[in-house]
């Protein structure tokens, strides 16, 4: 891993840029800031292109002859197929309205990072070759030749981009970067150009049904230790099934639930949750996944990720389903699954048999949010609640980028958290909600080895963190997204030492008072429960 | 280097108008040929793009929501930054269009001390939302050299744009808003260092037209009068397509007019479509209703994905020894 | 999805804005106006001229006749002289409009023809024949 600099030093940004123009700057590839290049047995897995041992350090990425071919047939190929693709390589007018909206630049002061300048990357390459002026005046229309260090421009900076979308709220036409990154990513793709950070948790996912790769025993074994430790906290033994057919409900979270802390937390905060209902659910080891990496590589292969969901709600018999904290994996499920794998004809729209309460915003893809699910139980008084029990904690929420600009859950979370917990403190207007920043290590970023690209693009996110942190005593950041409670801590222990990450269901489970549980004394973390230490039972 | 080249540019066309009207006497290409042509380039233009944006299709409903999405009866939804309907959505556009809400939101960041700060940054809001209504008041302001009689509403619109009863001819607000909004969208191009970087040279090239048009048009009120009779003969020859050269209108004119004809033909062709391609975004035109209403993409296709039988025909040892249910024992 | 029926109605709105001045001309006679000088206080003149040359009169006569009210009204100057040196007394109704007495004939040709609308009649009581003028009604300000 790259020695990242201390945060003293990182936090020096010059966001001048430099008096040269940016297409004679060559790009420098700094360490710390880039991925590794992709295995090829990834590659083999899932049947992508150009499978090969390469490095992205090399002068040689080991392109087919016809690469050059490739990436303009590419190029036009989606221009057809994509309005936003086209359009947004047309209207665009430099305005810079967007330029300090996005994490990266705050973050490097790289003026490539600016996102209309991230989009100039593509963009002067389509007038070029895609536009009548570019084809005739060339540099004076903005046009610019696709030479290998272009190329090799666009994987380094498409893959220093979260596609979080930022950009596009403050855009006066809507431009959204994410939209031709994701298209700008799928070319390199197709000559074989990905991380191995992505590229290792698609062919996983794709093999095994989840990212990590864990296989079915493993989920289930898994899932067992977080039921000892439950039933250490509560004296409940809890018994949840998998794969198991005529459930009412499957329910699917991001893999990162299931291992590695605090999202494991967050893992036991559904189970207790769903015991103490008696919900009729099941949990399923083939569709074992709600995220989507694939969604970082290309649309087709986020549709054969995607596929399993639905694929194994219709072989198990469920009537709908239930979706865990997850940012990206519900911009998918909101904005793409049904387009992608629907009709979810062989699903009852979704109904709360707890409260009976009809998901009518869901009526069609017959998924919920299990905040919405929650904020509903909570709403219709289902749920015994001692928010006192998370009194030693100070907690602020984080908007993640896709539930927030691809979906817009904002209330649900604060209502559920604001009713287990009663200190609660937002941060700054222009760092949440539409305007939240990214962990900046969304949209596969989260690798070790650009750990220095993850803490500069972190910094506004944690500069907001540190200001609640100073000002209130925060020291908890909840959040509703996998990636971020395994790259935020991370960016905590960095710029905010002192502040932990929780999922929002951890703070549920802390706060829900089960039947027949005994007295509490621990957390979830089985950390001792403050004023309650004495009081153990022995 | 881009604005210099622009700047030059508009140089040349300004001289090339001057030299062409009053050495070689050319005004009816300058008064008629050119803008036919300009105005069909235009028209034809701008359709020809709208079409090509058009026929690539929106495959998936991809809005940006900037609010509170419509979930449950008791959260108050955001219906005009998170529309989940056609009126949110007419809504959202037309606060986008009239008002440029996105620009609304823009704020300043600033890094003092190792922290970031934030402060709201209503300028560039400004000088747009100043630029693109002056200019449309100045635009519909000119249809009384295109129409006998003049619309009645024209009326109130001079008389408003002519308020403040300076000078005669009266003072119109707008053309003077029209050129200091346009000045200053072209320096914050100079001195904002990051807009500066990321300029082009067809960003310069619509300013310094502009200004140019703007420009000689209030010199031709106000300063070098023309023979406005005569001026209004010859548009209204063009717009009843009868056209005529009325001797004795000043050159300024026929400079005006031809800056206009370049302003309208580049237009197609250059990022001024975006007047038309704002209508087509799809990250603000769509209702955020994907989980409530299927969307089809007309080239969706069937993907091969990692069946459960494939998936069961690996595991299924580990399966049954783990105790979890299989399809086949 | 292409909504190609809310695009082609897009650009039918744009193209009727963009056509407007073509269609709302058709048919229409594209007369120049011609303001008339047959007055009979000018039939009188020895020699046809106004207190300028025909040109400045038809640029800047606007101009000078803010002049006049300015000379008259704030400085009680009532005298113009030429650029020729004449001498005329600064008055719309008695020296103006003496000559220029048909309004509606003369005035209001160009005035209505262009769409320029002089706030000269908001003070000054116009010749009795503009009172029909339907025109004249409007200029209220």
């Amino acid at each position: 891993m790259a020695k990242v600099p201390k945060p003293e030093e990182l936090s020096k940004i010059d966001y001048k840029p430099s008096k040269k123009r940016w297409m004679d700057t060559p790009v420098e590839f700094k360490e710390g800031m880039f991925c590794h290049g992709t295995r090829a047995k990834y590659l083999e897995t899932v049947g992508f292109p150009n499978p090969r041992e390469w490095s992205s350090k090399d002068e040689d990425w080991k392109l087919p002859e016809n690469w050059k071919e490739i990436v303009l047939e590419a190029i036009k190929e989606r221009l057809g197929k994509y309005r936003s693709f086209r359009l947004f390589m047309d209207i665009c007018v430099r305005c810079g309205a967007c330029a300090d909206k996005c994490q990266f630049f705050l973050g490097t002061g790289d003026p490539r990072n600016m996102p209309v300048l991230r989009a100039e990357l593509m963009r002067s390459v389509y007038r070029r070759y895609f536009t009548a002026p570019g084809k005739i005046m060339g540099r004076l229309a903005g046009g610019r030749e696709l030479t290998y260090d272009v190329l090799k421009e666009w994987w380094y900076y498409f893959y220093q981009c979260s596609e979080c979308r930022r950009c596009s709220v403050f855009c006066p036409y809507g431009i959204d970067q994410a939209e031709i990154t994701m298209i700008g990513r799928e070319i390199l793709n197709l000559l074989g150009l990905n991380t191995d950070w992505i590229a290792g948790p698609v062919a996983n996912c794709y093999a095994k049904g989840n990212h990590l790769g864990l296989e079915p025993h493993t989920i289930k074994s898994n899932i067992e230790f977080m039921l000892d430790d439950i039933e250490t906290i509560t004296g409940i033994r809890i018994e949840p099934t998998f794969n198991r057919k005529g459930a009412e409900i499957l329910f699917v979270t991001p893999s990162g639930d299931l291992f590695g802390d605090p999202g494991t937390y967050t893992c036991m905060g559904y189970l207790m949750l769903f015991h103490e209902l008696g919900l009729d659910y099941t949990w399923s080891t083939y569709a074992s996944e709600g995220g989507n990496f694939g969604f970082f590589t290309s649309m087709e292969m986020a549709k054969r990720l995607n596929a399993k969901i639905y694929a194994e709600a219709k072989r198990l018999g469920v009537k709908w389903i239930l979706g865990g904290e997850c940012g990206h994996m519900w911009r998918v499920i909101n904005q793409y699954m049904d387009t992608w794998n629907g009709p979810a004809d062989f699903l009852e729209v979704p109904v709360s048999p707890i409260t009976g309460s009809r998901f009518d915003n869901a009526r069609a893809t017959r998924m919920v949010h299990v905040a919405e699910f929650t904020a509903d139980l909570i709403k219709q008084g289902k749920l015994k609640l001692d928010p006192t029990r998370n009194d030693h904690l100070k907690v602020t929420f984080h908007d993640s980028c896709n539930t927030a600009r691809g979906m817009g859950i904002f209330e649900e979370p604060r209502y559920i958290i604001k009713n287990v917990c009663n200190h609660f403190y937002e941060m700054p207007e222009d760092t949440i909600r539409e305007k939240t920043f990214c962990c900046g290590s969304g949209a596969g970023l989260n690798a070790g080895e650009n750990m220095e690209l993850r803490m500069r693009g972190g910094f506004p996110r944690a500069n907001a963190v540190n200001y609640v942190h100073q000002r209130y005593g925060v020291n908890m950041l909840a959040n509703i997204c996998a990636i971020d409670r395994a790259a935020l801590p991370t960016l905590m222990d960095y710029w905010v030492p002192g502040v932990k990450v929780t999922g929002v269901h951890e703070l549920v489970a802390n706060a829900l008072v089960m039947k027949g549980e005994k007295e509490r004394t621990q957390d979830l973390r089985l950390e001792p429960l403050p004023g309650k230490e004495g009081a153990e039972n022995v | 280097m881009g604005a210099l080249f622009s700047f030059v540019a508009v140089i040349l066309l300004i001289l090339l108008a001057y030299v062409g009207v009053e050495v070689a006497g050319m005004q009816p290409i300058f008064g008629i040929v050119i803008p036919y042509a300009a105005v069909l380039t235009f028209i034809a233009g701008v359709i020809y793009r709208v079409i090509k944006w058009g026929r690539s299709p929106i495959p998936f409903h991809i809005p940006t929501t900037c609010g509170q999405q419509k979930s449950l009866p008791w959260i108050k939804q955001n219906k005009l930054e998170n529309p989940s309907s056609s009126t949110g959505v007419i809504g959202r556009m037309a606060l986008e269009v009239f008002l440029f809400r996105s620009l609304f939101r823009l704020s300043k960041s600033e890094l003092r001390d190792g922290r970031l700060a934030y402060g709201s940054d209503k300028w560039l809001w400004l000088a747009g939302m100043a630029f693109h209504w002056s200019f449309l008041i100045v635009l519909l302001r000119h249809i009384r050299f295109f129409a006998t009689p003049v619309p009645s509403y024209l009326n109130l619109l001079e008389s408003l744009d002519g308020f403040l009863q300076v000078g005669v001819p009266r003072l119109f607000m707008t053309g003077i808003i029209l050129l200091l909004a346009v000045t200053y969208l072209l320096l914050r191009r100079f001195y904002i260092p990051q807009v500066r970087y990321i300029s082009l040279t067809s960003d310069y090239i619509p300013l310094f037209l502009i200004m140019a048009v703007a420009s000689t048009g209030i010199l031709m009120r106000y300063f070098f009068k023309v023979d406005i009779v005569g001026v209004k003969e010859l548009t209204m020859g063009l717009v009843s397509f009868n056209p005529t050269i009325p001797k004795g209108i000043g050159v300024i004119f026929y400079i005006h007019i031809f800056l206009i004809s370049i302003l309208f033909a580049y237009f197609p062709f250059s990022k001024l479509v975006h007047m038309g391609g704002v209508f087509l975004s799809p990250t603000r035109n769509l209702a955020n209703n994907s989980r409530m209403v299927r969307h089809i993409n007309p080239w969706n296709y069937p993907v091969k994905f990692h069946s459960y039988e494939e998936y069961e025909e690996e595991f299924r040892k580990k399966m049954k020894d783990a105790g979890i249910p299989v399809e086949k024992e | 999805m292409y909504d190609g029926g809310k695009i082609l109605f897009g650009i039918l709105i744009f193209l009727a804005f963009v056509t407007f001045p073509f269609y709302n001309d058709i048919g229409k006679a594209n007369v120049k106006p011609e303001p008339k000088i047959d007055t009979p206080e000018i039939q009188k003149l020895p020699q046809k001229k106004c207190v300028e040359p025909k040109a400045f009169m038809k640029a800047e006569h606007m101009k000078l006749l803010n002049e006049w009210r300015d000379s008259a009204v704030r400085d009680g100057n009532r005298v113009y002289v030429a650029s020729d040196g004449k001498r005329y007394i600064i008055s719309l109704q008695n020296t103006c409009m003496r000559c220029h007495s048909n309004k509606k004939e003369f005035c209001d040709k160009c005035h209505n023809y262009a769409e320029v609308n002089p706030y000269c009649w908001d003070c000054h009581i116009a010749p009795k024949e503009a009172k029909i003028a339907p025109k004249e009604a409007k200029n209220e300000y």
